[in-house]
């Protein structure tokens, strides 16, 4: 097996999957690793600073979200937020007879897999299409509302391709209509301004690594008001409705990396827009047959997801490893399945050109110079892998 | 998946031996198809029953650019009828292993080869039996 060679010099530009831990989202997470240590529910005084530091991190999170602390919940990942908007929900309104739930055929897994499940338990799930450039019609939704409708849960930043869903105007709806709505947002924290509090939303899920803060530590916002039961049963944390003790460490972390994440966002969206825009611009006047996948305009600047045609994306991602370049693919090869990505398929790809994308995801820290050496990387491996290639002329 | 890679695919990925076509290739096989990620096509030259030279065209991932070429190098200048008996298992072994959801890829370079061996006999109009084998059976290459 090869070993990692930690010497290499990489260029990161997979922040989509996971980020680096910002130094002072670290720094403020040591005491409480180290010497605060006390369980929040206990009695002592090192129990108090570590219950006071949750709590100070609740009012952080929910200044940066303009939502009241009390609609801020702590949880152990986005997925388990999804699992919990969706499944506690659904299961609590199916007491009033509504057993229908809406959302998009572009979703993340985590919520996908929870409507599965739900349909398994008897609910009926509409899956709304996207079109070809990845954006959702409100009007789509709207026209899938029905009275049994209990929820409706759509993305608000596809995490494969980046585009801006119009949330707003879904939340909206779903408001008029006394439907519930949830959004994972973890791809929108930190790209598109979020005040809650102007927002007709009832749920939404964040995840911490994807925002320079620690893997393992999540949020669910629930507005008040948005009748929810509890996902995991045991003491009485997070107002009873989220037992186990609290990642104190963790939340603190996230509360400063959220912070940060939320400030002069158009500011740094703008910087990490001239470096995708030139990324693109070489990578499309240099090599042939390659394919922007998804909305530009409508698309948080982070995100660049292409296609090229006659190669596939597991062996580009292998090459680009080899020059220090972490991204990712939503070809099969790279996931366990024989699928190509769902994503890229809902929005009308053929599965041969799936198969050939490259998704680089950048953040405010990525420079020009490291941006170079990816033209540089991927023109030299698409025409390494063209030339090997028996569907390329 | 990628870091489940063996040193030997990662040389083979990286330093792939036998890329190309041959324009007067007396057997050629394609088998896998786009939609599913993986096409090797598989160009042999044949002399005397040996496999003079052997040149292939993958598209697919890491793992089948790998097994083309290790499969290529092990029926290079070998007669035919040992070409013919050439098994998947023989270049997982010889690549020190692949991971499990890539086995399909060894599958698909034996499946080339087979292929590319019965167009040869077609191509000759030579006795399927005799030119590669007791042992080899026409059905192995019909799931391409």
């Amino acid at each position: 097996m090869r070993g990692i060679n930690l010497k290499k010099k990489i260029i990161y530009v997979d922040n989509a999957a996971t980020t680096k831990i910002s130094d002072s989202c670290f720094n403020a997470m040591l005491p409480y690793l180290k010497t605060e240590y006390g369980n929040p529910s206990s009695i002592y005084s090192i129990a108090h600073t570590a219950k006071f530091a949750v709590e100070n991190a609740r009012e952080e999170i929910a200044d940066a979200l303009n939502a009241n602390p009390e609609e801020i919940y702590f949880t152990s990942c986005a997925t388990e937020s999804n699992n919990w908007a969706i499944k506690c929900a659904a299961n609590l309104l199916k007491k009033e007879g509504k057993t229908h739930i809406i959302t998009s055929n572009f979703e993340h897994p985590s919520v996908l897999n929870c409507c599965k499940s739900l349909e398994k338990e008897g609910f009926k799930v509409s899956y709304v299409p996207v079109n070809e450039e990845g954006l959702i019609n409100p009007k789509d939704v709207e026209k899938e509302i029905k009275k049994e409708t209990a929820l409706v849960s759509i993305m608000w930043v596809n995490n494969e391709i980046g585009t801006i869903q119009p949330i707003k105007k879904i939340a909206e709806i779903c408001n008029e209509k006394g439907v519930l709505f949830h959004t994972d947002a973890v791809q929108a924290v930190g790209h598109v301004n979020i005040s809650l509090k102007n927002e007709k939303i009832n749920m939404l899920s964040i995840s911490g690594h994807k925002i320079n803060a620690p893997k393992g530590v999540g949020i669910l916002y629930i507005k008040k008001g948005t009748k929810i039961k509890s996902f995991l049963n045991g003491g009485s944390q997070e107002k009873n409705l989220r037992a186990g003790t609290e990642n104190v460490a963790f939340i603190v972390g996230l509360s400063k990396a959220l912070t940060e994440k939320t400030q002069n966002i158009t500011q740094k969206e703008n910087k990490i827009k001239v470096l995708r825009d030139f990324l693109l611009n070489e990578l499309e006047k240099n090599i042939e047959k390659i394919r922007v996948n998804g909305s530009l305009e409508k698309r948080v600047a982070s995100n660049l997801n292409v296609s090229f045609e006659g190669i596939e994306g597991e062996s580009l991602l292998l090459l680009l490893d080899s020059c220090g370049i972490c991204a990712s693919s939503g070809s099969a090869c790279t996931s366990n399945s024989l699928n190509p990505s769902h994503v890229l398929l809902a929005i009308g790809l053929p599965a041969e050109i799936a198969h050939g994308s490259l998704r680089i995801s950048l953040n405010e820290n990525n420079t020009m110079e490291e941006i170079k050496e990816i033209v540089n990387a991927t023109i030299n491996s698409v025409n390494k892998l063209r030339k090997m290639s028996p569907i390329w002329n | 998946m990628a870091m489940e890679y063996s040193e030997k695919v990662m040389e083979h990925f990286m330093n792939p031996k036998n890329v190309g076509e041959i324009k007067d290739a007396d057997g050629v096989g394609e088998v896998g198809n786009a939609k599913c990620g993986d096409i090797m096509k598989m160009y042999l030259k044949i002399e005397d029953g040996i496999i003079k030279d052997v040149k292939f065209k993958t598209f697919g991932c890491g793992s089948a650019i790998a097994t083309s070429s290790m499969a290529t190098e092990m029926i290079k200048n070998k007669p035919i009828k040992e070409a013919a008996k050439l098994t998947n298992k023989a270049v997982v072994e010889a690549l020190h292993g692949l991971p499990a959801v890539k086995i399909h890829c060894s599958v698909l370079a034996e499946q080339a080869i087979k292929k590319a061996l019965l167009n040869y006999c077609k191509k000759f109009n030579l006795n399927i039996k005799e030119t590669l084998g007791e042992n080899f059976k026409e059905e192995d290459c019909k799931t391409c």
